[in-house]
């Protein structure tokens, strides 16, 4: 029986209009920042635009040619994205006189060719169950890699994440977040079943054998270490929360939750018992507001900046390029969000995080569409994946929690960070074109049950 | 250089207003995607949509329609119906089951219907003589659909709407 309940439309013409929408916003917030800089319109201005124009329509042609039915809304939302992202930067750049929009410009270029390739090569994402264990390898490779004593880059703002190849440098974590999604939904939706189905039975609460923790300890190990070697606090949660959520979403049960946060609490005590730049994190997040903590190196100067730039901002904002957070240090990078809450004011900011809502539910949206074990998962976490780093810088900005150093995702400057989440818009548009495609009925492909998608056994009574 | 705050101001305020006018026309374009799962269906093809689409209008199973009775319409027992509820019934010539077949070429404990989820299945247990569903033999449990005959040695049973 078909699965096909309405005529399945591609829906490219839909995605066309949306990112002339997107297109629109870029080059109105570009306009606006050499509006209120005093700067000419001159060549670059639209050349930027020209270049962001045509990149999203290679990208659009290239849906329309190899991923069809792919969702409509998620490429004009990246872009509206990266192209508020870019303006703000070229912004901070006119009034520190760094280049860092140049660099940008020539990131998101890259990364938007390696999104391409990745739709235009990869035919399914099925194929990539095939490399499950070489995905946990290549991720331990990557996390390794700034340790290793000719590569590194040294310790950048107190973390160890960076490496140096000739004139570039280059954040691996932020493709391991990419292997490792793979891998989690590789190993989750093999196993799932055993590490349903083992295990006793303690009140409402089924708990997993002790050999299916083995993976979550492995995970924990991975995190923690990542804290301890590398020094960093927003990956070390990044990928213990990935595959947290991954695991509860195969399995759905609260007890992977429940462990999961105990094994938090005992690493992040232990943590701040035992090292002191994580107390430190911890001390300049509660007493933000000392003097002694805003003066000191390493202090809460940047977040209480921020925050007086965010309330500065009020409800309608400065105005591009009006604001005052540019004195900040890594305004373009880990605190681009204070800066766009001062400018654009909360209304604005506030349509940005609904960009990201909007990104995020559509991963999920693909997720529940698409159907298979591997494909569900990995579009869950690598959406989360999205989702979490929002919460865990723009929860620092704002000192909801800790300040930790992770990029906004497509907002903030940093080449590693765009190429790994332009990987994963790829990934997830490809995982929603198998979703949203129209099963094949003219072929008996239905009634064979393929690896993927068992026939459904007669449960025995 | 009024003029010129004036327009910047209002392009500030036009900038505010594009970014939601972007956020709510994502919104707009995924409107008709809100909808999960089987229930998606958005109103009647028309007919256009069905020439080009004829996948559409064979439509899917009518109604399911619960069985609620079991008819023995062959053997001994002709005649005889059964309110189904819930719970399993064991067939065969048994005393303790459910229901009793007299039919010397049925074993004493010869095959279950039991429910899961709307449909009711069919399992043998064991049977000397085997129980066919619409001609085969059983070799695993199968559901059963409204108006097929089961055989259970002369025994013909079959569930009713």
């Amino acid at each position: 029986m078909s699965q096909l309940l309405t005529v399945a439309k591609p829906r490219r013409n839909t995605e066309l209009l949306l990112i002339i929408v997107a297109l629109g916003m870029s080059a109105m917030a570009n306009a606006l920042v050499n509006l209120n800089l005093g700067r000419n319109f001159d060549n670059d201005f639209y050349t930027q635009i020209a270049i962001l124009g045509g990149l999203a329509l290679v990208f659009h042609i290239v849906l329309r040619l190899k991923a069809k039915y792919a969702d409509p809304v998620i490429l004009p939302l990246v872009i509206a994205l990266n192209g508020v992202g870019l303006a703000v930067i070229h912004r901070l750049d006119i009034t520190s006189g760094d280049s860092a929009a140049t660099r940008q410009w020539m990131w998101t270029s890259l990364a938007v060719v390696a999104a391409i390739t990745v739709i235009w090569f990869l035919r399914d994402h099925r194929i990539l169950r095939r490399y499950t264990y070489i995905s946990l390898l290549i991720s331990v490779v990557l996390l390794i890699l700034p340790l290793v004593p000719g590569l590194s880059a040294g310790s950048v703002n107190g973390a160890t994440v960076w490496i140096s190849i000739g004139p570039f440098t280059f954040q691996p974590g932020e493709i391991a977040k990419i292997t490792l999604a793979v891998f989690f939904a590789g190993y989750l939706s093999s196993n799932r079943d055993l590490i349903l189905l083992a295990g006793k039975k303690i009140g409402p609460l089924q708990l997993p054998r002790t050999r299916d923790l083995a993976p979550m300890i492995v995970a924990w190990l991975a995190s923690v270490g990542v804290l301890v070697f590398q020094r960093d606090l927003g990956s070390s949660i990044l990928f213990f929360g990935l595959f947290m959520v991954m695991i509860y979403v195969a399995t759905s049960r609260v007890s992977w939750i429940l462990i999961g946060v105990g094994l938090i609490v005992v690493g992040g005590t232990a943590a701040y018992q035992i090292f002191p730049h994580v107390a430190r994190r911890i001390d300049v997040w509660v007493n933000a507001f000392d003097p002694e903590y805003i003066g000191a190196a390493f202090g809460s100067f940047q977040v209480v900046e921020g925050l007086f730039g965010l309330a500065n901002g009020g409800l309608f904002g400065t105005g591009l390029g009006q604001g005052t957070s540019d004195k900040l240090p890594v305004a373009n990078s880990d605190m681009i969000i204070a800066v766009i809450g001062e400018e654009l004011g909360l209304i604005g900011l506030f349509a940005i995080l609904c960009l990201y809502a909007l990104l995020v539910a559509r991963g999920f949206r693909a997720a529940l569409g698409t159907r298979d074990a591997f494909g569900k998962l990995l579009a869950v976490g690598l959406s989360f994946a999205v989702a979490l780093q929002c919460f865990i810088i723009i929860g620092g900005v704002t000192r909801l929690i800790p300040l930790t150093g992770l990029t906004t995702p497509f907002l903030a400057a940093g080449g590693s960070s765009l190429l790994a989440n332009w990987i994963i818009v790829a990934l997830i548009l490809k995982i929603s074109d198998a979703a949203r495609r129209p099963i094949d009925v003219s072929t008996a492909d239905n009634s064979k049950p393929t690896n993927d998608q068992p026939l459904k056994e007669v449960p025995s009574p | 250089m009024n003029d010129l705050s004036l327009v910047v101001t209002i392009l500030r305020f036009g900038f505010l207003v594009l970014m939601w006018i972007m956020v709510f026309s994502v919104v707009a374009a995924m409107r008709r995607d809100l909808v999960i799962g089987r229930k998606a269906k958005v109103g009647q093809p028309t007919a256009r949509q069905a020439r080009k689409h004829p996948e559409l209008i064979e439509e899917a199973p009518p109604a399911k329609v619960q069985a609620r009775q079991l008819v023995v319409t062959e053997g001994p027992l002709a005649g005889t119906t059964l309110e189904l509820s819930g719970t399993p019934i064991l067939l065969g010539r048994a005393q303790d089951a459910t229901l009793v077949l007299e039919d010397d070429y049925a074993s004493g404990r010869h095959a279950r219907l039991f429910p899961q989820g709307t449909r009711w299945f069919v399992e043998d247990l064991g049977s000397t003589n085997g129980t066919f569903l619409g001609g085969s033999a059983l070799t695993r449990a199968l559901p059963v659909e409204l108006g097929v005959p089961v055989r259970i040695g002369k025994t013909v049973i079959e569930l009713r709407p």
